[in-house]
């Protein structure tokens, strides 16, 4: 600011004025803000901040693994008998039924080979620890161990011993983040088991799934369990997902059906990522997706 | 400077990289992973707001845009979340930095509560538009927990400016 041509002393020169500034900032927040909430721009930057931050990161999570090995290392060794008994019986009960499985697929593989249908998808998996909740408050995630330099890939499924965990949404190099099922962003396309209704699974926070857009009048009800589906390209079919508690047909033209996760969501420690092997081919542009329907002669 | 304005001791100036350092070990313990537990002090906010108010002619809305930059990050929150909220909670604690320095630790905690709970309450709003589950009442928590730090805190971040000027002074002869 000058007045008539004198500038004032750098002494009192101290910029805009705080209000200006604290305009200026909150602009810029509200930029980044729908910039990476909207249309997810910032991730290439927030991988290469995060390369940054990373040995702080480490340091200040080195505590938390020491109280965890800690509770290991002092847990008692009847527990551990007792723990290991356990996963022995299962071990025989599982062996049995793998037994079988190989059994199964040999003749499944024959049965599509004989009906000309192709084969089945492959999977590949990974598995991880999980470490422990992501610190962000408004979101169910949790970070696991392993990360892009295991081949870890956003979009992968996470499961557990019971059923589908969630879903990889951000790799990082030896870290990754899982968006548990219920957390309130989370969808995932599924299939009853009896009888193959699909539909799509919805997280709605509190710890509770939901089934949107299913008729009322649709063959579906408690106690059914719902897979993957498999459509969405991206989960392997027919991993158990949920189970379903309570269908109410009154309220609307959809019904409302809760769900349980299958898996111990909020609970597992151990998990498998599960990726297909061979990616799907690539979706038709949008155009030519939907062939204009053309006017069908009458019989 | 001196520890409050109506205390008559001078203390020593404070040194630009002891600022940077307090605020970067701040960020270390925001990056402790301590999952769903309620109450943890946001430190970096504390810390922030400790400076803001001590040094508003150093420490003031870019540092507290930064910061809350690498909190985003290291938490995977939306990215300009925290910077948001800092950079709010920073003009308020500049803005009453001259009046605070003239109350005890204690009044100064009492003033310092509200602007806490204004940046949480920001971050709140910013999640609650983008579509996410509110977090229960217990994420406000973490001011409360903060502020009964307020007095320690400035006790350990005063504590350099607290040695005396020549160091014969309290060494034993």
């Amino acid at each position: 600011m000058t007045f008539a041509g004198h500038q004032p002393p750098p002494i009192f020169n101290r910029g805009p004025a705080p209000l200006v500034r604290l305009l200026l900032f909150v602009s810029l927040c509200l930029m980044i803000l729908v910039a990476d909430l909207r249309f997810r721009y910032l991730e290439v930057l927030r991988q290469g901040l995060s390369v940054a931050t990373y040995p702080l990161q480490m340091a200040a999570a080195t505590p938390a693994d020491f109280v965890r090995n800690a509770s290991v290392y002092f847990a008692t060794l009847v527990r551990v008998q007792l723990e290991n008994a356990d996963l022995r019986r299962k071990q025989l009960g599982s062996g049995e039924r793998l037994l079988r499985f190989e059994l199964l697929e040999r003749e499944n593989a024959q049965l599509r080979s004989l009906l000309e249908m192709s084969r089945r998808v492959g999977v590949r998996s990974i598995a991880a620890d999980i470490l422990y909740d992501a610190p962000d408050p408004f979101a169910r995630k949790v970070i696991l161990d392993r990360g892009a330099q295991q081949g870890v890939e956003p979009g992968l499924a996470v499961v557990d011993a019971a059923g589908v965990l969630g879903q990889v949404t951000r790799v990082y190099p030896i870290q990754s983040e899982v968006t548990l099922l219920t957390d309130r962003n989370q969808a995932i396309p599924v299939q009853v088991l009896r009888n193959g209704l699909r539909g799509v699974l919805f997280g709605i926070g509190q710890g509770r799934l939901e089934v949107r857009f299913v008729i009322a009048t649709a063959d579906i009800q408690a106690g059914d369990t719902l897979v993957t589906s498999g459509l969405d390209g991206v989960f392997v079919p027919g991993l158990p997902v949920a189970e379903i508690e309570s269908v109410d047909r009154e309220s609307d033209a959809f019904a409302r059906i809760m769900c349980r996760p299958l898996a111990g969501v909020e609970r597992s420690a151990q998990v498998l990522v599960l990726g297909r092997q061979v990616l799907p081919p690539p979706r038709p542009a949008d155009e030519d997706a939907v062939p204009p329907a053309k006017p069908v002669a009458a019989p | 400077m001196q520890p409050t304005n109506r205390s008559s001791r001078i203390l020593l100036p404070v040194r630009l990289w002891f600022i940077h350092f307090s605020l970067l070990i701040a960020l270390g313990l925001v990056y402790v992973p301590t999952g769903r537990l309620p109450g943890v002090p946001d430190w970096v906010a504390l810390v922030l707001a400790f400076w803001c108010i001590r040094e508003p002619l150093r420490i003031g809305m870019g540092a507290g845009f930064f910061f809350g930059l690498l909190v985003d990050i290291g938490q995977g929150a939306a990215m300009g979340q925290h910077a948001l909220a800092y950079v709010v909670l920073a003009y308020l604690a500049n803005g009453l930095a001259r009046r605070l320095m003239w109350f005890s630790a204690l009044q100064q905690a009492l003033h310092v509560l509200p602007m806490l709970l204004v940046s949480q309450a920001l971050m709140v709003a910013v999640r609650l538009i983008a579509g996410a589950e509110f977090p229960g009442w217990s994420y406000f928590l973490s001011s409360f927990t903060g502020v009964l730090l307020w007095w320690p805190l400035t006790y350990l971040l005063l504590l350099p400016q607290y040695q005396p000027a020549d160091r014969d002074d309290n060494r034993p002869i």
